[in-house]
């Protein structure tokens, strides 16, 4: 499903962000991408959905190889992958339901489609009574969710999450975690950026850690492996 | 999933261009303000350009009227009989920049010239026995900026005893109506450079508040000309919205300023370009320059939040 090989990235001001990352990750896998800060980690993730270019090697997703990706097909390769950030980026002045609806109207999905498609995502993570409220109207939690929905709503093949808990209180995390389960057991591709040492201690997945820019770890089922 | 680049670029479905439209409305009204200044800006610089235009049109008009009157009058000498005069006027049709020779006996300039001056050319009359002027040929040119250069080439014919076209004076004529011109057309490109940059400024801060309305249409996948088509609509609205208050002050102005003008030049020999049609053009410039600089401000100042 997503595969760097020799992939590195230095920015104008010097820093490498990257270098020499080699990976593979199987569709319907649950990736953590662990790491200090600094290390690469928002690199590594902007560089799956192309916010980034890599400086030299391929990354490829679904067959499409995004380094040599011309910037006119970005938004189409963009509708295969769902991205989750820590500050939710949801608009104030939509409702839940609107927001969620947005990134389908945008990508001109059929108005017959929105309105079923929204409503069983808002379903999914629980928060369809709450369809027409707006954002501030809701919990950190909440809002988190609605960023999962407008994410998912389209069915894409991965879903890419920085840290996603990062602004959460550790109850509401565990409620996201679960989302983020039950949506890997539907057969999505998952890859998440966390700090959080107990989850990923807890719910047992792949564990990539980075430093500097490489991969120093990658096992199986792994932990946290840092002092939090 | 099977999303291709062919299904993108296919025509946009009428749905999309109405939501566009929607969406495009609704900024207007959700920017209140803002669309409140970015049309005022619009609406300021349409009245400078368009006071400026009706001003330099009619100067024009007046120049062009002026530049028309422009006219070689060769005497012919009085040496020459009918024939001589034939060859004379076919030396002179023959050259390329001539437009029209007009043939005007002695008689008729002495009438005219009693004509022009009035009573005081009663005095005239007693030439009318002996008439000491010269028959004439009236020359015009194709274009009046030709007159010297025709006049030169007359000049040196045979029988074309003088040939005189307000040597000095139209030279310094044409240098100056040209000038002018010039001055007027670069003012005019001048302001509106600047009612762009602040129309696309003005726009700027609008966008700047929907930084995150963009970047999340990014993050989903909707491409860059779907997120452009809004803005492009915005700024049309802008434009024209900001073309009503100039449109409706120039004409008003024009027709009481024609009203009141017109008749006291006319002694001048001085016309004012009509009402009709040239309001008309007028406004159908300024509602072109309004959608212009709008749809042009928008575009630019969406311009950066779109690189991939």
């Amino acid at each position: 499903m997503i595969d760097m090989k020799d992939v590195y990235k230095r920015y104008p001001n010097g820093v490498t962000a990257a270098s020499g990352i080699d990976v593979h990750i199987k569709q319907g896998e649950f990736v953590y991408v662990v790491g200090p800060s600094g290390a690469g980690k928002s690199t590594f993730i902007k560089m799956m959905y192309r916010e980034e270019k890599p400086s030299s090697g391929t990354i490829t997703i679904d067959g499409v190889n995004l380094a040599t990706l011309k910037n006119a097909k970005v938004p189409l390769m963009r509708r295969k992958i769902g991205v989750v950030f820590q500050d939710f980026k949801l608009l104030q002045t939509l409702t839940v339901y609107e927001n969620v609806a947005f990134a389908l109207e945008v990508i001109e999905e059929h108005p017959k489609n929105i309105k079923k498609q929204v409503m069983e995502t808002l379903d999914l993570v629980g928060l369809k009574h709450k369809a027409r409220m707006l954002p501030t109207e809701l919990s950190g939690g909440e809002q988190q969710r609605v960023s999962i929905a407008r994410s998912i709503v389209n069915s894409p093949k991965v879903v890419i999450a920085d840290e996603p808990t990062g602004n959460l209180d550790p109850d509401t995390s565990w409620e996201i975690m679960n989302i983020f389960d039950e949506i890997n057991t539907r057969g999505t591709t998952v890859v998440m950026a966390t700090h959080n040492k107990e989850i990923v201690n807890t719910i047992k997945h792949r564990v990539i850690a980075i430093e500097g820019g490489r991969i120093v770890r990658d096992e199986q089922r792994g932990d946290y492996g840092y002092e939090s | 999933m099977c999303v291709t680049s062919k299904e993108v670029i296919t025509a946009m479905k009428a749905r999309t261009l109405g939501r566009h439209f929607r969406e495009s409305f609704k900024s207007l009204g959700r920017n209140g303000w803002m669309t409140f200044a970015s049309a005022s800006a619009v609406t300021v610089t349409l009245i400078l350009v368009g006071v400026f235009f009706v001003i330099m049109m009619n100067l024009n008009k007046v120049a062009t009227t002026i530049e028309e009157d422009v006219e070689i009058r060769v005497h012919i000498d009085v040496a020459a009989n009918e024939q001589d005069q034939e060859v004379l006027r076919q030396k002179i049709e023959g050259i390329s920049e001539v437009k029209t020779v007009e043939y005007s006996t002695k008689e008729k300039e002495l009438d005219s010239l009693i004509d022009s001056l009035g009573e005081e050319g009663e005095a005239f009359k007693l030439f009318e026995q002996d008439n000491p002027l010269n028959d004439v040929f009236i020359v015009k040119t194709k274009n009046p900026a030709d007159t010297m250069k025709a006049a030169k080439q007359i000049e040196k014919m045979e029988y074309a005893a003088k040939v005189k076209y307000g040597q000095g004076q139209v030279e310094k004529l044409f240098n100056f109506i040209n000038a002018g011109r010039n001055v007027g057309l670069v003012l005019i490109i001048g302001l509106l450079f600047t009612a762009m940059f602040l129309i696309s400024n003005t726009i700027k801060i609008t966008i700047m508040s929907r930084r995150k309305e963009i970047e999340i249409m990014r993050l989903v996948g909707a491409t860059n000309s779907f997120i452009r088509w809004p803005f492009f609509l915005e700024g049309l609205w802008l434009g024209l919205l900001g073309s009503i208050i100039p449109i409706a002050l120039v004409s008003t102005a024009y027709y009481y300023a024609f009203d009141y003008l017109a008749p006291k030049l006319e002694g001048h020999f001085i016309k004012l370009l009509e009402f009709s049609p040239f309001v008309y053009q007028i406004s159908g410039l300024i509602i072109l320059m309004g959608a212009l600089i709008g749809v042009w401000g928008s575009l630019m100042s969406v311009r950066k939040f779109l690189k991939v």
